[in-house]
């Protein structure tokens, strides 16, 4: 069968089997392998993108289901070559390690901020209790989260450059050249 | 927007990751990732029942599917000598299944196909006949009189047994035993877990048969190890495969083995001449892949009235599998378990230890483990405090009265371990402190006496990392020491090249911060390359913790070679003895006169320039080593972890944990916290959730992410992490290894805490993990957990 | 990863061209909706449907909660999250958005929908029982119209439905009666997971005399959405610790678990007795969290 939907602004039309999941349609028909997948029965939300603004888990929907939808993925998070907050949180606050889980918390990340700009934690782990990452124990998730949420704030303040520090606990002490 | 990296340091200290720009854009490249022209897809065909004989395998239809290239049984793999592999514990292990299947899970055939979903739907077409047979799935009576031998592929295999094990002074520890105040006795079971990285296992395989040389992506965490073996099985020349470990989605353990899906995907691209790739599914990485622990223990500790522990002494009956195919050094069968005698100094310690086989996926070695010194932890942190229960002693209290002294480093432990170093006490107090220890016993009083259920949990761990000085370890007889070759470019940027290979580890960042403090180039002018065994030099790989104590020590012994050449080359320059140079990070100075100097970068310039050198100099500045550790290091770290039983569903919830951890010399403090982190959340998975149990009929239970549970960001709190540091003096900058000391730390902490909650019930043990039903069945004194 | 076999995808436009779908192709159709449940039992090959029939196009025909007159009337095609944040069913109903929190998890949320739910007829599914317990009616529409359903006789037993050939759910209805309070309570071994057993409880009270109560329970056998014998036992008493245990034993007496991975049949029972209790406690006090 023939599908269109919207990929990251892109209009893609293709020619697929009507079984084909929406994760291996962005991965393997389009390229855009920042959408991984985990596990088969929609635990681990590795595989996370948008449809219509809301983030779904993409081995659990079929490519033709997406047919008409707008698509995002991690690869449309930044605009114009500038990293959304959220991927600089990730990155200020060591919110990832291997990087597998990164881009579905990202994605759910960005929409959690897109309906709440000032998430408390507990809004967070909320927000992120389906998704599994097996390397950070989640409080930098947290923090990356957060900082992302303080960053926008004052940006869209265009208050202080001066940027709060991510709450980076014991090792604040640590920082910078011994 | 600010610039990420304004902070970074010129050596050790917090400086963000250097990885991770690629991965916040989706740019990380995964196996999964890698599409090449005219590449095939492989799925393999995998045994639904535990036990059974092979009748027959009908592969007609599957080869009739119009997408099919190829259908292999292990009929045909038999023909080519490929039908069994190596292990990495010296025995072997069915490719594709050509006698009987032994575990539920295990690899009968393997279709290729034009796409992924072709070869999914060819698996259905193949018929199997099994004549089924009795499965051994209890080890307690895998050497029952009149059990099915599992293993009769091996000559002359009468029983399931694998192997027999011994450590320590049998005669001694009976002595203390004997003249003990107190003996306490526990049987303890550290449950079947599985590591579970978010990305499961799998390979590209890509032959040229024209060069003859065979380029593997795969997901390992020991590239160069693995290309030796498959030298070995496939017999191609090993200088003809290159084996590349790209961006791996985490390991723990589970991507040490060699998985007959990589040799699969090897066998198929070398008859088919297509690049064939192959990656598992979460069920199949589940119930096949190297599971962790398994190991029904008995604790025995030995004490004086007022506290004093004189001996511990286990017996441990250890599952394998229906396969020994644990990734452990080959004098170590049990691996690091002879640490069980954990931070304390006692008189006397004995183990004992038989293996056997059962009718189940075959490993043991994973999951963070440090080679099975998460059992050793956990039975001596499960038994230390089932004795404070006994004396009625305060847990801290009891662990701080044993602890080995610092002035009693190195220190050689009843069964033969030298610790490095270590100063415990300053640790404990540390992690008392975070947690407000005194403060949360009184809570608990007061919570205890209107009837509320809080516990307080303690766990003081050492570990052993860094496997391994050569004279002692090895790994089907390659040594474990690990290469680093470092170049310093004309400009005085640079490139280090790694033997061991990051699956999340930060090695692009640690790696180069160790270079940069040592010869003063910033790390974001040092390229670390590693992962890729063509570009490389020859090392065991990342697991045990090993790479910051073996190869971190390759990185700075290296940087120091090549800091000692500069130093020549710079007494050249500034026309004055070596003696005569000071080193200033980054720049040589003339002593007494600091104006006189030459920076690194210049040094590099005028190592490839055209003038001369000082006599005996060639040009150029670069060097190799190959890094022998002189031992072990020896991290240790004070956990503590509060918990909240509900009395009316015996849920747990974990409402603090702290932990103190000592690796010694710390090279960038933001990594080190990641990792301990992470070890924390593997640790109140297994306590609380993380099972992979069998039915009777040996069928895995724990075969999805709906049945194997992992912590969610609800279950696990904000963690309380502090540290102090004990350099290890062998090291050549102090480190030591930390990524498992969380995972090898928490499990006993958060046991200990629920433990202590059910105080009120009497209850002095209960067995991982620690589900909500469990809770209750020994709130209500059933010793054995009713499923 | 593992994937479905193949199959004919179509996409209805309307309610009725889904009904005329479903009838034209029989029982080699299935309706799909977010999808949860059915696509990983497809990856298994555990169906063998020919065609699939996705209905997620009616979420704007049947995606809504209403009130209408004495009822309140939510459309089958309501995801999980649109359930979650209606103020006007947490208003209510507070059971509802308190069983709504703890379902699956966010993102599987934004898919999954009432009448999928309810349509897998799975025991250990929460929403069926708050449905039981709110005394819920299924409005069922096939070729032949539109029938009426109660909950209590929507399931058949597990993954067994009261829809014929050609039919689908889409439309749920709740009777609100005043002085109804409510609230729900789960317990899973994780944040996500199916409950070990769950409760949901919704009581009528008229000047501080229960008029009539309800209790349905989730993953301790089948048949429990709405436990026999409850609102006798509590009807015309006053609320009392005593009453709510009395009102747990009848749900432990009622329930049939079996022991798995996720509990043993002994404690689910006691789960149930104690679940009972919670929530009718909560219930009454208002502690509901709307």
């Amino acid at each position: 069968m023939r599908v269109t939907m919207t990929v990251n602004g892109e209009e893609v039309t293709k020619e697929i089997e009507s079984r084909l999941l929406l994760v291996h349609f962005v991965r393997d028909h389009l390229g855009l392998t920042g959408t991984h997948w985990g596990c088969d029965t929609s635990n681990c939300g590795t595989c996370v993108l948008w449809m219509d603004g809301e983030p779904v888990k993409s081995c659990t929907v079929l490519a033709a289901m997406a047919g008409g939808k707008e698509v995002r993925t991690v690869e449309g998070l930044a605009t114009d070559g500038e990293l959304d907050p959220v991927q600089r949180g990730f990155m200020e606050c060591h919110g990832l390690q291997c990087g597998f889980c990164t881009p579905g918390m990202m994605m759910t990340a960005r929409a959690l901020l897109d309906r709440n700009p000032d998430p408390s934690e507990d809004e967070v782990r909320e927000a992120i209790s389906g998704q599994i990452c097996r390397c950070t124990g989640y409080a930098t998730i947290v923090r990356s989260v957060r900082w992302a949420a303080e960053h926008e704030a004052a940006e869209k303040a265009a208050a202080c450059p001066a940027r709060p520090e991510c709450g980076a606990a014991s090792d604040g002490a640590e920082e910078g050249v011994r | 927007m600010t610039t990420v990296n304004d902070h970074k340091p010129v050596g050790h200290g917090r400086m963000l990751r250097k990885e991770d720009p690629r991965f916040v854009r989706g740019r990380g490249r995964y196996v999964d990732d890698v599409q090449l022209p005219g590449m095939l897809h492989l799925a393999i065909l995998r045994s639904p029942v535990a036990h059974a004989r092979i009748v027959s395998i009908d592969t007609s239809a599957a080869e009739a599917h119009p997408k099919v290239k190829a259908v292999v049984t292990g009929a045909a793999l038999a023909e080519k000598g490929l039908a069994w592999m190596p292990t990495l514990s010296n025995d072997v292990q069915a490719v594709l299944a050509t006698d009987k299947v032994r575990f539920q899970g295990q690899e009968v055939a393997f279709v290729v196909a034009e796409d992924h979903y072709s070869a999914r739907d060819a698996l259905e077409l193949i018929d199997v006949e099994y004549d089924m047979l009795t499965p051994v799935v209890n080890a307690r009576t895998a050497l029952a009189e009149g059990s099915p031998v599992i293993r009769d592929d091996l000559e002359g295999k009468a029983d399931n047994h694998v192997f027999d094990w011994e450590t320590g002074d049998e005669a001694a520890t009976e002595a203390v035993f004997a003249r003990a105040d107190v003996v306490v006795t526990e049987d303890i079971v550290y449950p079947r877990v599985h590591p579970a990285p978010m990305e499961t296992c799998g390979a590209v395989a890509d032959f040229d048969s024209v060069e003859g040389r065979l380029t593997l992506w795969s997901t390992t965490q020991a590239p160069h190890a693995h290309r030796t073996l498959y030298a070995m099985v496939a017999g191609l020349p090993e200088h003809k495969i290159r084996v590349i470990s790209p961006d791996i989605g985490g390991g723990f353990g589970n991507k040490v083995p060699i998985y007959p899906g990589y040799v699969c995907a090897i066998v198929a691209s070398l008859v088919i001449g297509k690049p064939v790739k192959w990656m598992e599914d979460r069920s199949e990485n589940l119930v096949s892949t190297g599971f962790a622990r398994d190991y029904i223990m008995r604790g025995e500790i030995a004490a004086t009235r007022e506290g004093r522990i004189l001996g511990i002494r286990t017996n441990v009956l250890a599952d394998h599998g229906a396969f020994n195919a644990q990734a452990a050094p080959t004098k170590y069968p049990a691996g690091f378990f002879g640490v069980f005698t954990g931070s304390y100094d006692i008189e006397a310690a004995y183990a004992k230890m038989t293996a056997v086989y059962t009718n189940k996926a075959p490993g043991g070695v994973a999951y963070a483990c440090s080679f099975r010194i998460t059992e050793a932890v956990y039975l001596v942190e499960r038994i230390v405090d089932c004795l404070a229960h006994e004396l009625e002693m305060d847990p801290v209290e009891l662990r701080s009265r044993n602890l080995i002294r610092p002035e009693q480093f190195p220190y050689t432990t009843k069964t033969g371990w030298v610790y490095d170093s270590g100063d415990y006490e300053p640790t404990l107090r540390e992690a008392v402190r975070i947690a407000g220890y005194e403060e949360l016993r009184k809570e608990q009083a007061d919570k205890r006496a209107r009837g509320e259920l809080m516990g307080i949990g303690v766990s003081f761990f050492t570990e052993a990392v860094g496997a391994g000085p050569r004279k002692d370890m090895d790994i089907l007889g390659l040594g474990m020491a690990d290469g680093c070759e470092l170049r310093v470019h004309p400009t005085g940027k640079a490139v280090v090249r790694l033997s061991v290979q990051s699956q999340g580890q930060g090695h692009e960042t640690t790696f180069a911060q160790i270079v940069a403090e040592e010869i003063g180039i910033p790390p974001d002018d040092i390229d670390v390359v590693h992962g890729d065994t063509d570009n490389t030099p020859f090392g065991l790989g990342t697991y045990g913790s090993r790479s910051t104590p073996v190869s971190g020590a390759a990185a700075a012994v290296v940087a120091r070679k090549v800091r000692d050449k500069a130093r020549i080359i710079a007494s050249g320059m500034l026309e004055v003895s070596v003696a005569d140079l000071e080193w200033t990070k980054g720049a040589f100075s003339v002593r007494g006169d600091p104006e006189r100097s030459v920076t690194i970068q210049e040094i590099a310039l005028r190592a490839h320039g055209a003038g001369d050198l000082p006599e005996g100099i060639e040009g150029g500045l670069e060097a190799q080593v190959c890094y022998n550790p002189e031992n072990l290091t020896y991290p240790h770290g004070a956990y503590i972890c509060v918990v909240d039983v509900d009395p009316g569903t015996a849920q747990v919830k974990v409402r603090r944990f702290v932990a103190v951890d000592d690796c010694g010399t710390r090279i960038n403090p933001m990594i080190i916290e990641g990792q301990v982190h992470g070890g924390l959340t593997d640790g109140v998975g297994m306590a609380l959730m993380e099972m992979i149990s069998f039915d009777e009929d040996g069928n895995c239970l724990g075969g999805s992410f709906m049945d194997y549970l992992l912590p969610t960001a609800l279950e696990v709190p904000d963690w309380e992490t502090g540290y102090t540091v004990t350099p290890s003096p062998h090291h050549p900058i102090g480190a030591k290894g930390v990524g498992e000391s969380a995972t090898v730390g928490s499990p006993p902490a958060v046991v200990n805490a629920v433990v202590d909650a059910l105080k009120p019930f009497g209850v002095r043990h209960a067995d991982m993990p620690l589900t909500p039903s469990r809770v209750w069945d020994a709130m209500n004194g059933r010793a054995e957990p009713s499923f | 990863m593992q994937v479905p076999a193949p199959f004919e995808y179509e996409r209805a436009t309307s309610v009725d061209h889904a009904i005329g779908l479903l009838d034209r192709l029989g029982e080699s159709a299935r309706l799909v909706a977010g999808g949860h449940s059915l696509l990983p039992m497809m990856k298994l090959r555990l169906t063998d449907l020919e065609y699939l029939i996705d209905i997620n196009e009616l979420h704007g025909e049947l995606g809504y909660v209403r009130v209408e007159g004495d009822e309140v009337r939510v459309g089958a095609m309501t995801r999980h999250r649109e359930l979650l944040e209606s103020d006007v069913l947490a208003g209510v109903f507070p059971v509802f958005r308190e069983a709504e929190r703890v379902i699956a998890d966010p993102v599987v949320r934004n898919r999954g929908t009432l009448g999928g739910s309810l349509c897998q007829a799975d025991p250990s599914e929460d929403l069926s029982a708050v449905c039981g317990a709110l005394d819920a009616v299924c409005v069922v529409r096939g070729p032949r119209g539109e029938r009426l359903v109660p909950m209590v006789e929507f399931h058949r037993g597990p993954y067994e439905t009261a829809l014929g050939q050609g039919e689908m759910l889409v439309e749920v209805r709740f009777p609100v009666r005043p002085g109804g309070v409510s609230a729900f309570e789960k317990v899973e071994r994780r944040a996500g997971d199916w409950a070990v057993a769950s409760a949901a409880a919704a009581v009528w009270l008229d000047g501080g005399t229960i008029t009539h109560a309800r209790v349905g329970l989730a993953a301790v056998g089948s048949g429990t959405v709405r436990v026999e014998g409850i609102t006798e036992a509590l009807s015309g008493q006053r609320p009392s610790e005593e009453l709510y245990t009395r009102a747990g034993r009848i749900a432990a007496r009622s329930c049939d678990p079996a022991t798995d991975s996720r509990g043993s049949a002994e404690y689910k029972r006691h789960l149930a007795e104690e679940l009972t209790r919670r929530t009718l406690r909560r219930a009454v006090a208002g502690t509901g969290k709307a």
